[in-house]
């Protein structure tokens, strides 16, 4: 038994564009995952993602590298000899079969006997929560209904690991939030490792273990969802997940692992922490969270202060969002509605001046790319 | 305003056109009943029922009615013989055209090889060229091609190399192949990969896949390129013409002689019979389609 | 030696074409090939052909051969130019017309009831299946001297005692063009109406929201939409009609000689295989650039595939 579920070593793969150019869609990632994990790769369009899902799945091969499931070299092996299954963007649900012909499909290539068949469809069903479906036809079932079926499908088989393409971007919103928990509390009962593939960060955060971050064919960032959020390690990473205010600034002075940084934009220094290497005189982005701004009416002798005024607010409900307008600077704060009262004077108004504290902890300074 | 009002030069035009379309069929169909045998003006119902009886080349009176051209129709050893051979050829050459021409579609949707761009435009030739030239071409080469194996083979008599209900069918195979083609390919576009990822990610091969999955999902557009292809093989004429030999004439080509020899209602009978079978076969083929819905 | 296979991918591709290749090699290729050769060639005994390599076959189309009055060794006959004229010419005025008729037809069906559509489409499909060379006898019928027209005529004209002369409709080139625009009408029809029925029924109302006229609206919107369509059909149309030979032959007799004529009677009568090749080739390849160059202007129609 190997250590991880999933290891890719130095993997890269190749496309030819229509135009005839070579095109690196995965660009030397090596990713270990972990048993029994549900792991996500995160990350927008063309990032190289799906292709990294697909060569643990056997569709496409690596150019250089290697894949290894439980330790065992892919090398060219084809998809249906190895033990990972995969639950498609589409579904791909085989619209000529049976609800119930789709779940036994999987099992009838390994040759499991019909007794056998019937018994696994139904307890992989009432899983998904979907017994008495079995004699529908796809095009008869609503679009959480399919996914469930396309989940049932694979995960009667048993694999080591389940492989998801973004199973959930075609429901609406609120189907798509109860089907995350759900994935998250299946993953827990079943043990199994999941390898998720999304673009939505907030996705991402609810229901991983951990995450690896990706842009043009390269890991960015590997680590738990605390860790990508709150210490990104560039501005890349930082802009993707969750929101920033971000600054131009240019290090002075660097100690242990926080740094001191001149913003040109407020010609003042300010302290944060860093989480990559930096060195003096970097061009840097710094980077502070809304909701880890705090407002306050008077100035207080903090190392980091500001001041600015209120240009817009939004009542949110539990939260408000605030635009201000901070030395020429556009800064968003999230202040959270704490106390309920109609009273208007208790919200800020256009025009107020306020003073923004910024503690060092929450002052990231990262590098640009 | 309603949309569905149209302008009424529109809707002159339209019937006008409607008309124009089916004057000719009607004519066609009504002439099969006429009580003459040669006059193109319509003379009549055959009314009664009786032993053959002609007046001044009508005929008044026929055991079959006014069906008698009809009846006359099945008395017709050559009309039959030509229905044959159609059906023959026509069987045949779609049943290998649409397998050559699914595994087409398949090679040419799914890979890249070395003579994919040859194999692409040379099946687009025989849609663009005319008929005529597909025509002559292939009778060029079984002529000569003939002539020389005769030759130098010494072959005489009925061994002889002549053309002959082979060579139609050779012929239609290879100008409904490209159709077949085109047919499936756009099935084949339409489909979406990932049944068939999902089908080798549940474990079955290749050819497992194919069988369970690629061919059930294709099988419509299979159908289509196959009736497609039956209706080109039925219908033809020119490609028939230039490659047909005695003995082999299709239903159309044995028109066409008899166009060029001796018009009698006879024709019209064929034609209406024709013309019932051809609705009668689209009308069930529009049933199964809906049925499959 | 499986798992090689599985392997190159190319591999499989070429097995699967390898049927297809052998059938379009060996019926299209070849024989074009060989058609080429023999149109070098000159006019064997018995209808054979000797091989040789003479342009006389092509110099012969264009007009100067030797069969000439008695004393001059080569003159100029537009015998065979005119034919190729000629059946451009009819070609042209085919398609001309059969868009003319299609297009308002293909307008109403596609913007009649989605009910009706299929209907509609259904009824103007139905002549299409009929036989083609049915067809042309039913024009046989209604053209003739004895025909039904000229019979309705007289009988009419019997009625109100005027003299009556029947009609010569038929064995003319009138005769040729009605008959060519009849067997085609469907090829034209169908394609527009896929263009046109892509048109959603937004567009027309948006045109009108901003202001333009029916006229207007045809003008702007209408017709750049069909276009794909037009240009399908115009290929569906003209180019079987420089190839028919049987439309000229029922309804023209010896009085229209097209290339389909020329060319049929070249095997058929005269015997020359390679005088016939070469017109053939000659055929071919001025229906590949009028379509060549048609479409490089107007865009290749995917509606043909309808």
């Amino acid at each position: 038994m190997s250590e991880f579920a999933i290891e890719l070593r130095d993997v890269v793969k190749n496309f030819i564009t229509p135009e005839g150019n070579e095109l690196a869609a995965v660009n030397h990632v090596t990713m270990q995952i972990k048993n029994g994990e549900f792991f996500s790769m995160l990350g927008s369009s063309g990032c190289g993602k799906t292709t990294t899902l697909r060569m643990i799945a056997g569709f496409e091969w690596p150019t250089e590298g290697e894949v290894y499931i439980e330790g065992d070299a892919q090398g060219h092996k084809p998809p249906f000899l190895r033990p990972v299954n995969t639950v498609f963007q589409s579904y791909a649900l085989f619209q000529h079969m049976t609800v119930f012909q789709n779940v036994a499909f999987g099992l009838e290539m390994e040759g499991a006997s019909k007794d056998d068949i019937k018994k696994r469809v139904g307890e992989s069903l009432e899983m998904v929560q979907l017994t008495g479906m079995d004699r529908r036809y796809p095009k008869q079932l609503s679009g959480g209904q399919q996914q469930r079926v396309a989940l049932a499908r694979s995960l009667v088989k048993r694999p080591k690991v389940l492989l998801l393409d973004e199973p959930l971007g075609a429901l609406d919103l609120k189907l798509r939030k109860e089907m995350q928990l759900e994935l998250k509390s299946l993953q827990k009962e079943v043990g199994i490792t999941f390898v998720y593939v999304t673009h939505d960060q907030g996705e991402a955060l609810t229901m991983s273990d951990r995450i690896a971050v990706m842009s043009h064919g390269k890991v960015l960032q590997m680590g738990l969802a605390v860790e990508i959020y709150e210490r990104p390690v560039n501005r890349f990473v930082a802009d993707f997940i969750g929101e920033s205010n971000f600054m131009d600034g240019k290090v002075k002075s660097v100690k242990k692992d926080q740094a001191v940084v001149y913003v040109a934009v407020w010609e003042q220094e300010l302290t944060g922490v860093i989480t990559s290497k930096v060195n003096v005189g970097d061009e840097v982005a710094v980077s502070i969270r809304p909701e880890k701004i705090r407002l306050s009416e008077q100035a207080e002798p903090q190392v980091n202060g500001v001041e600015g005024v209120v240009v817009d607010s939004v009542y949110i409900g539990s939260d408000t969002h605030l635009y201000l307008d901070v030395r020429g600077k556009r800064i968003k704060v999230w202040e959270q509605n704490r106390v309920s009262t109609l009273d208007l004077r208790a919200y800020y108004q256009n025009g107020q001046k306020v003073r923004l504290n910024l503690m060092p902890e929450n002052t990231l300074v990262l590098p640009k790319d | 305003m309603n949309p569905y009002r149209r302008s009424p030069l529109i809707i002159a035009s339209t019937i006008l056109v409607f008309f124009f379309l089916y004057a000719p069929i009607v004519v066609l169909i009504l002439f099969s009943f006429n009580a003459s045998r040669i006059s193109p003006l319509f003379t009549g119902v055959i009314a009664k029922f009786g032993p053959y009886r002609l007046v001044n080349e009508n005929v008044i009176q026929s055991p079959c009615g006014p069906f008698h051209w009809f009846c006359d129709l099945s008395k017709n050893t050559e009309v039959l013989s030509a229905a044959r051979n159609t059906l023959i050829v026509a069987f045949t050459a779609t049943i290998v055209s649409t397998v050559i021409g699914t595994m087409a579609a398949l090679a040419l949707q799914r890979y890249y090889f070395w003579l994919r761009t040859f194999s692409q435009i040379s099946l687009y030739i025989p849609i663009v060229i005319p008929e005529v030239v597909m025509g002559i071409t292939i009778l060029v080469m079984f002529s000569q091609l003939f002539s020389y194996l005769n030759a130098s083979l010494h072959l005489v008599g009925d061994a002889q190399l002549s053309l002959g209900l082979w060579t139609v069918i050779l012929a239609h195979i290879s100008f409904m192949i490209p159709f077949v083609t085109l047919v499936v390919q756009a099935r084949l576009q339409g489909l979406d990969k990932s049944y068939e990822e999902a089908a080798m990610d549940l474990g079955a091969n290749e050819l497992t896949t194919f069988r369970r999955v690629t061919f059930p999902m294709i099988l419509p557009g299979v159908m289509a390129g196959a009736l497609l292809a039956f209706t080109l093989s039925i219908d033809d004429f020119i490609i028939t013409f230039f490659t047909n030999g005695p003995g082999s004439a299709t239903l159309p080509i044995y028109v066409f002689g008899l166009l060029r020899r001796v018009i009698t209602p006879q024709l019209n009978a064929l034609s209406t019979v024709w013309i019932l079978i051809v609705l009668f076969a689209v009308f069930l083929t529009q049933r199964l389609e809906s049925r499959q819905r | 030696m499986l798992k090689r296979l599985r392997e190159n991918k190319s591999a499989q591709g070429t097995l699967l074409i390898v049927p297809t290749l052998i059938f379009m090699i060996g019926m299209l290729i070849i024989p074009l090939l060989l058609t080429l050769v023999v149109s070098f060639g000159q006019r064997g005994a018995d209808g054979g052909v000797i091989y040789t390599f003479s342009l006389n076959n092509y110099i012969r189309l264009v007009g100067f051969t030797t069969d000439c009055p008695p004393g001059v060794k080569t003159c100029f006959t537009s015998l065979y130019m005119e034919i190729l004229w000629r059946s451009l010419v009819l070609g042209f005025n085919t398609t001309v017309l059969d868009i003319l008729l299609a297009f308002p037809l293909a307008y109403f069906i596609a913007r009649a009831h989605p009910r009706w559509r299929n209907t509609l489409m259904f009824l103007v499909l139905v002549p299409m299946w009929t036989n083609f060379v049915i067809r042309v006898y039913a024009w046989m019928m209604i053209l003739r001297e004895q025909g039904v027209i000229n019979s309705l005529l007289g009988w009419f004209a019997g009625l109100v005692h005027v003299p009556f002369k029947p009609l010569g409709m038929i064995y003319t080139p009138g005769a040729v063009l009605v008959g060519m625009i009849y067997e085609f009408l469907p090829f034209m029809i169908l394609p527009i109406y896929t263009s046109l029925e892509k048109i959603d029924n937004s567009l027309y109302e948006a045109a009108a929201d901003l202001g333009a006229s029916p006229f207007r609206t045809f003008l702007r919107v209408t017709l750049p939409l069909s276009m794909p369509g037009v240009v399908a059909g115009t290929i569906l149309v003209f180019v079987p009609v420089m190839g028919t030979f049987i439309v000229s032959d029922l309804l023209g007799g010896s009085q229209v000689i097209l290339i389909g004529n020329l060319i049929e009677n070249q095997f058929l009568s005269a015997r020359d295989p390679a005088f016939g090749s070469a017109v053939s080739l000659v055929l071919m390849a001025l229906t590949i650039i009028v379509t060549y160059f048609y479409t490089r202007k107007f865009g290749f129609g995917e509606e043909i595939v309808a």
